[in-house]
């Protein structure tokens, strides 16, 4: 309206130099070449380190089918769980993978509600990822209860029996919790894809008439449609925008808590039980610190190869972008540190003498080396990232979140493993290894995520390009480059 | 014979822009002229532009805020009617039905309909999924999302006067302007 805009008498002096934050996207690029950059990704011809890398994640797949089949048509105890430690490696992989999606949910709705505009690089990328991580996540529990075909009593659906599920267990709250994570991180992924399927949708119309050979132009055929039909006939019009908006503002500020309540309430599945080294009030904010550290690892595990892969990513995610992510990781990792102190505290200074046992055994009982692993990883590699040069060499930070990748897998190890493995009674004691079907299980999730994660970079805008246009100078009405008169 | 263009009913007058100030101003223009049925199109949400066209809030919100109460009143009621109305099982001597036990479950479904709530709510207040529209025929309004910018005045606007409006259009500074047909 006329009276939000500012009277003529007041001049608006453009901010001193030195005060100007570092423009997003590097060397001043037009809204155009945003477009094209990233649309190039999906438009070239696939390069070959994708289809290298694609067989070979396929091949590490075939590992998740071998390992399930054999899994369910023999029953639970091909894996190493026995007396006592009845949860071992899918609950640990369950947790690791559940906890790499919260950095994606993290970047795409906290630091939006914080306005952190550099996240407009990463986003798309860590939304893929969190999805594909869940995917990877929910197959653990769903055949760890051994007789799968009972899965649906999990849901509240009447059967047979004319039982229903048990509201008053975390367990029953975790399915819950991760069912409703992973729809709502579909839904919120979809909608941010939506200007930009309709992007891809005119950039195939607009070279339609230009392509000759048949195959060409059934692929064109074939890419409009399909991109077409998923942008749902979007326009770019304003009155959408304003409700496109408000929607996603709704939805960052609906995912927030989901985030924070998903992670909390894994971690419940552990305090809510009556066992030393599981048993205590520290676990949904250490769970949620380890979560986003674990998870900001795994983008940058991903983000740093794929922008030096791909030409002119590297104007978009930039060093600066590298070197936020890199003080998350460093926030995080120091919080981490801090719980796990706080956890040995507690059980000195608690005076039980089970609890005090229970965290003296991991330290330095048999299963030490577990701990020590997650401690040299999660505690003390983040400590790099202190100094400028560690946190602006790609090279470098790689290495880093590779070690917080396994520290956070450790993590997860100690917590579920060496709790049970020696608890109240000496008689009750036993030692826990995997067997051959809990790994190649295990690695197989791994090709099964890059598969899909190389599949959506191929087919999908890999950069959520309409966000990342609006942070730029250029597409500000009031700035010089946005075509604003002073 | 007529040609099939003489049958064609037109849709709008459509303009375009280079920068994202430019369509701004047109849109003020447009405004204040007393228009009613048109748009801004834009490869970004251009911020400024909802005052420029005089949009008041969006309503997404009532989706949401309605969607999420029934979520978490729906998941109550479910678990209080699953565990201890139609088959209750008693644990360890503690309440069939407490909000707390239950607090939750009733939270996780507070924001999925929530959230599809949102989402839904956006689509049908702007009437998508539309898998046919005029203006997406046209070539040049490809780039709309792109780099270019467009104001689309409709020619169902109690307003619009061919003549007219091209030249209101043309004095916001727009450097092509065309009409499109339905």
């Amino acid at each position: 309206m006329a009276n939000h805009s500012v009277p003529s008498s007041v001049k608006i002096a453009p901010p001193p130099e030195e005060l100007e934050r570092p423009a997003l996207v590097e060397n001043n690029r037009s809204l155009g070449w945003i477009s094209d950059t990233v649309a190039g990704v999906i438009e070239n011809k696939t390069p070959g380190w994708w289809k290298l890398t694609f067989g070979i994640s396929l091949l590490v797949s075939l590992g998740l089918p071998i390992g399930l089949v054999y899994l369910i048509s023999t029953g639970v105890g091909v894996w190493g769980l026995n007396h006592p430690v009845a949860w071992g490696w899918a609950i640990v992989n369950f947790v690791w993978w559940i906890g790499i999606g919260h950095a994606g949910t993290l970047i795409s709705a906290i630091l939006f509600l914080l306005r952190q505009k550099w996240r407009t690089s990463i986003n798309r990328a860590s939304e893929a990822m969190t999805i594909f991580a869940v995917m990877c996540a929910g197959i653990f529990p769903a055949v760890h209860v051994g007789r799968i075909w009972f899965d649906w009593w999990l849901f509240p659906l009447p059967n047979a029996n004319s039982i229903w599920p048990q509201f008053r267990s975390p367990l029953l709250w975790d399915v819950f919790a991760v069912s409703t994570y992973f729809t709502v991180s579909v839904l919120f992924w979809y909608m941010g894809l939506i200007p930009d399927l309709a992007t891809m949708r005119d950039r195939f119309r607009k070279v339609a008439g230009k392509v000759v050979k048949p195959a060409a132009k059934m692929r064109n055929k074939l890419a409009q449609f399909l991109y077409g039909l998923f942008s749902l006939g979007w326009t770019g019009s304003n009155r959408h925008w304003r409700n496109y908006e408000k929607a996603y503002l709704l939805l960052a500020g609906l995912s927030t808590p989901l985030v924070l309540s998903v992670h909390s309430i894994v971690s419940f599945d552990f305090a809510v039980s009556q066992l030393p080294g599981w048993h205590t009030t520290i676990f949904p904010p250490y769970f949620v610190a380890g979560a986003v550290f674990g998870g900001f690892a795994m983008v940058m595990t991903l983000m740093i190869p794929l922008v030096s892969l791909y030409k002119g990513l590297d104007e978009i995610v930039t060093i600066r972008h590298l070197e936020v992510m890199s003080k998350v990781i460093l926030v995080t990792g120091s919080i981490v540190g801090y719980a796990y102190g706080m956890e040995f505290f507690i059980a000195y200074y608690g005076g039980n003498p089970y609890e005090l046992y229970a965290f003296k055994n991991r330290a330095f009982g048999d299963m030490n080396w577990s701990y020590w692993w997650m401690i040299g990883c999660n505690v003390l590699a983040p400590q790099f990232f202190w100094f400028k040069w560690c946190r602006t060499t790609p090279w470098f930070i790689w290495v880093v979140c590779g070690f917080v990748n396994i520290g956070m897998w450790m993590e997860r190890f100690v917590i579920v493993v060496t709790s049970l493995h020696n608890d109240f009674m000496p008689g009750n004691w036993g030692y826990y290894s995997p067997s051959w079907v809990d790994m190649i299980t295990y690695f197989g999730t791994f090709g099964f995520f890059m598969t899909l994660f190389l599949l959506f970079c191929r087919f999908l805008p890999l950069i959520a390009i309409s966000e990342v246009k609006g942070v730029t100078p250029q597409a500000d009405p009031h700035h010089p480059l946005g075509g604003a008169k002073h | 014979m007529d040609s099939l263009d003489d049958y064609q009913i037109p849709y709008g007058l459509m303009a375009e822009f280079d920068t994202p100030a430019d369509a701004m101003h047109a849109a003020e223009q447009v405004r204040d002229a007393g228009f009613t049925r048109w748009d801004v199109h834009t490869p970004y949400p251009v911020h400024g532009m909802d005052d420029a066209m005089g949009l008041g809030n969006s309503k997404v919100g009532w989706f949401t805020f309605c969607c999420g109460l029934c979520g978490f009143f729906g998941g109550m009621l479910m678990i209080w009617y699953m565990n201890a109305y139609d088959y209750g099982i008693p644990v360890g001597g503690k309440p069939n039905f407490s909000p707390f036990a239950s607090f939750p479950v009733a939270y996780e479904m507070t924001i999925l309909s929530g959230a599809f709530g949102s989402l839904f709510g956006m689509l049908f207040l702007n009437k998508l999924p539309r898998l046919h529209h005029p203006l997406l025929k046209n070539m040049r309004f490809a780039d709309v999302t792109h780099d270019k910018f467009f104001v689309v005045i409709e020619a169902d606007d109690p307003k619009y006067e061919e003549e007219e409006t091209r030249a209101l259009l043309k004095k916001a500074g727009s450097k092509h302007i065309e009409l499109v047909n339905e």
